[in-house]
């Protein structure tokens, strides 16, 4: 056996032993994070997932045509206006008719939300003949029932019911009079004050508009400015102050985009507060760094070699560009883009300046509209007073993250199926 | 590529020429409210009623009573808010700001009050305290304990040190940061009303103002008070956590947390819905909203809005407010104040 081998033999065990506390390390950071995921998604799914679900009371509610002062059920304007929390009280008063008093009546009617009503009223307008008909009909719950059903015993103590409340609904309990349905309102309303009739469509919406403006201008903005960069650029002191900058964009605040599309957007050029196009604008500017230094890296990583064949078969340097370089940078530049987006997504500093965290109930049907996206909702329920409010923030949490997981994935996917190999 | 590339670049470029047409302002057909975080849990749900009867539904930003001033004061036309919300009455010096900007005509509404209680979690001590207490807890600089008349840094670490009666627990407050109006409440009422319990601290305020208030004003920075930032539910779900600490917050949280937390007596009343409105609770403050005349007519809805929010269903005494956690103003004032917002009567600037 030589020397060296024997000096070989002596130490492989230290470095193996190294190796394997190397490898452990890695390991244990990778545990810390999956840690860290699945605490988060823990505790927002045991928060969040009661508000999928929603309760109903079955009541036989009477259109009575007095009570609710409509004659014509086709006036827009009667409907409008009709009692229909009146029809509600009769028919809880006919359910419990040993309940007497101001007070108790006031306490026996808050069990059914302020939303049955509309429901009562969207109903009438679909069919006019059910004036003067009684139809046994499933009602959205107060939240406050709503929270109690769905408690558990100890839980029911702290309730905001109060003893008589609790014992209807617990009667009501009993007899199957009321039951658990998939909270629908939740995918298909705008923002309300009360929890039993607040979704996140509105905020759904007011992201996709801002999205889709922030992707029309900052994907070309930000190809076209990789390519110059990469491709045509001189390379002297000019455009390296231009990288500098462009790397330096992409660390600043975002807030600071806020302030900027506040005096400028807004101040200045005259748009409207609140909308998803000064929304869209804004987060261009913070996507804009992301988009271009993505794609200069998507740029450079096309081998030269490409370029030069093509150059060596007449095509012209924009045409190399056009019919080579960019679509075999294309998809790191798309990945770029969609990180860019997902960023983008979750952002509401910036917004905050603009006057896009509002209460905003009407549904946004162009970027031109009112609206509020996903995280500002966000803000906005975990600081409502209502105690079902939390919940509701877990759910749309979760809805924000599926969404960035889509966005995520769908980055891995696509690099993964148009990557090239050279 | 080439030239769908040459289309979005040409099309991003006509947006942005477009929005850069200086003084555009669009027309808008719903109204635009802006103003206090204490008003907004109200005139969200007087919105959102309102917009249910076949209006557009108000958008509503909340950015705080000075937040909204300033917004609402830069003037007149539909790029500015049309109403404003405050959690205290607008300030002589925001009149001015608005009148130098052309907003002339503002109608002034008090819609109800808010009190600010302070409350721990239900497991702890319900205890009873003064406003003297209160100073001698929170404050900066607090009369020496000796009982001579000057001021320390606050010495006391335990509620038992500030008053015998009080539990032996550690003094931990959380409360809102200095941008908050709760705050500014806060500190005026409550710990100022404390301050002035103390005859030769009062007798600074004739003297010098301004040495006054940043006595009577100041809030202590040892980690006593602990900003919990501008969400009062994360200050309930502390409190819950925490039964030794006390928190700080508008009446609406404690109503709609009732079996979580319970509040203090303070000087000996309990924060209910009858003291407050009554004034017999000593923390309680007055709730606005300032509407710009030029704007009605010009923007649909808005006598509309004023209208739904002074009807006795909303703002009554069993209105739908009230069930959120508003304290009605007295029968008469409320019709008073009704009369004098549906007619937008203007303000002189005398009233402030």
């Amino acid at each position: 056996m030589s020397e060296t081998t024997e000096k070989v033999r002596k130490t492989l065990a230290r470095r193996y032993r190294a190796e394997k506390r190397f490898k452990a390390f890695g390991i244990g950071s990778i545990a810390i994070g999956l840690m860290a995921l699945v605490l988060l998604f823990t505790d927002i799914i045991g928060k969040g997932h009661s508000a999928f679900v929603e309760h109903e009371i079955q009541l036989p509610i009477t259109f009575d045509a007095e009570v609710l002062d409509i004659s014509n059920p086709r006036d827009e304007d009667e409907l409008n206006y009709g009692n229909y929390q009146g029809v509600i009280r009769d028919a809880l008063a006919e359910r419990f008719p040993s309940v007497e008093g101001r007070q108790d009546t006031r306490a026996l009617n808050q069990l059914v939300s302020t939303g049955a009503g509309y429901a009562l009223r969207d109903m009438l307008r679909e069919d006019p003949s059910l004036l003067g008909e009684t139809r046994t009909l499933w009602l959205l719950a107060d939240d406050d029932v709503d929270l109690f059903l769905k408690a558990n015993e100890k839980q029911r103590e702290d309730s905001r019911l109060n003893a008589k409340q609790r014992e209807w609904v617990a009667e009501l309990e009993a007899s199957g009079e009321t039951r658990v349905v998939f909270n629908q309102s939740l995918f298909s309303y705008g923002d309300s004050r009360e929890p039993e009739q607040a979704g996140i469509l509105g905020a759904i919406l007011g992201s996709l508009f801002t999205m889709i403006v922030t992707l029309v201008l900052s994907f070309p903005i930000g190809v076209a400015a990789a390519v110059y960069l990469e491709e045509f650029a001189p390379k002297n002191k000019f455009t390296d102050f231009i990288e500098v900058n462009i790397n330096n964009l992409a660390a600043v605040p975002s807030i600071i985009f806020g302030l900027l599309g506040l005096a400028v957007i807004i101040g200045l050029f005259g748009l409207p507060r609140s909308v998803p196009l000064v929304g869209g604008i804004v987060l261009t500017l913070m996507t804009l760094p992301t988009i271009i230094i993505s794609s200069r890296a998507a740029i450079k990583a096309v081998p030269p070699s490409i370029r030069q064949a093509a150059l060596g078969l007449g095509a012209s340097k924009m045409q190399v560009v056009l019919h080579h370089v960019l679509p075999l940078a294309l998809p790191g530049m798309l990945t770029g883009a969609i990180i860019g987006m997902a960023q983008a997504l979750g952002e509401t500093a910036p917004l905050l300046m603009i006057g896009m965290v509002a209460f905003i109930v009407d549904l946004p049907a162009g970027p031109l509209d009112a609206a509020t996206v996903l995280p500002v909702q966000i803000y906005l329920w975990a600081d409502s007073p209502e105690q079902s409010f939390e919940a509701l923030a877990s759910a749309a949490i979760m809805v924000l993250l599926a969404f960035l997981i889509t966005m995520n994935t769908l980055a891995v996917v696509l690099r993964k199926r148009l990557e090239r190999r050279w | 590529m080439n030239f769908k590339m040459k289309a979005t670049l040409a099309g991003a470029a006509a947006a942005l020429a477009m929005a850069s047409v200086p003084g555009t302002a669009m027309a808008r057909d719903t109204i635009s409210i802006v103003g206090s975080s204490t008003v907004y849990p109200f005139a969200t749900v007087v919105a959102e009623r309102f917009g249910r009867t076949g209006n557009a539904t108000p958008k509503i930003e909340s950015t705080g009573s000075g937040g909204g001033m300033k917004l609402f004061c830069q003037g007149v036309g539909t790029q500015h808010p049309d109403i404003t919300n405050a959690s205290r009455r607008m300030k002589k010096s925001e009149f001015e700001l608005c009148q130098s900007n052309g907003v002339k005509d503002i109608t002034e509404v008090k819609v109800g009050y808010d009190g600010i209680v302070i409350a721990n979690s239900v497991k702890g001590e319900q205890i009873d305290l003064s406003l003297r207490d209160i100073f001698l807890a929170l404050a900066k600089d607090v009369p020496n304990p000796d009982g001579s008349e000057e001021l320390v840094a606050n010495p006391y670490k335990t509620w038992k040190e500030v008053n015998p009666a009080l539990p032996n627990t550690k003094i931990e407050v959380l409360g809102p940061p200095p941008t908050s109006g709760t705050r500014d409440a806060f500190n005026e009422l409550a710990i100022e009303g404390g301050c002035k319990t103390f005859p030769w601290l009062k007798a600074i305020k004739d003297e010098d103002k301004s040495k006054y208030k940043a006595i009577c004003r100041s809030v202590r920075e040892d980690g006593a008070y602990v900003e919990a930032g501008e969400n009062d539910n994360l200050i309930v779900q502390k409190l819950e956590k925490n039964p030794a600490a006390y928190g700080v917050f508008g009446y609406s949280f404690l109503d709609q947390n009732r079996g979580v937390v319970q509040a203090a007596n303070v000087d000996g009343v309990e924060p209910t819905f009858d003291a407050i409105g009554s004034g017999d609770y000593p923390v309680s403050r007055s709730l606005f909203f300032y509407v710009k005349k030029a704007h009605v007519g010009v923007v649909p809805g808005i006598e509309g809005y004023v209208k739904e929010f002074t009807s006795e269903k909303a703002w009554g005494n069993n209105g739908y407010l009230s069930e959120k956690g508003l304290i009605p103003l007295g029968d008469d004032l409320r019709k008073s104040m009704a009369k004098q917002a549906r007619s937008l009567k203007s303000m002189t600037g005398e009233e402030l």
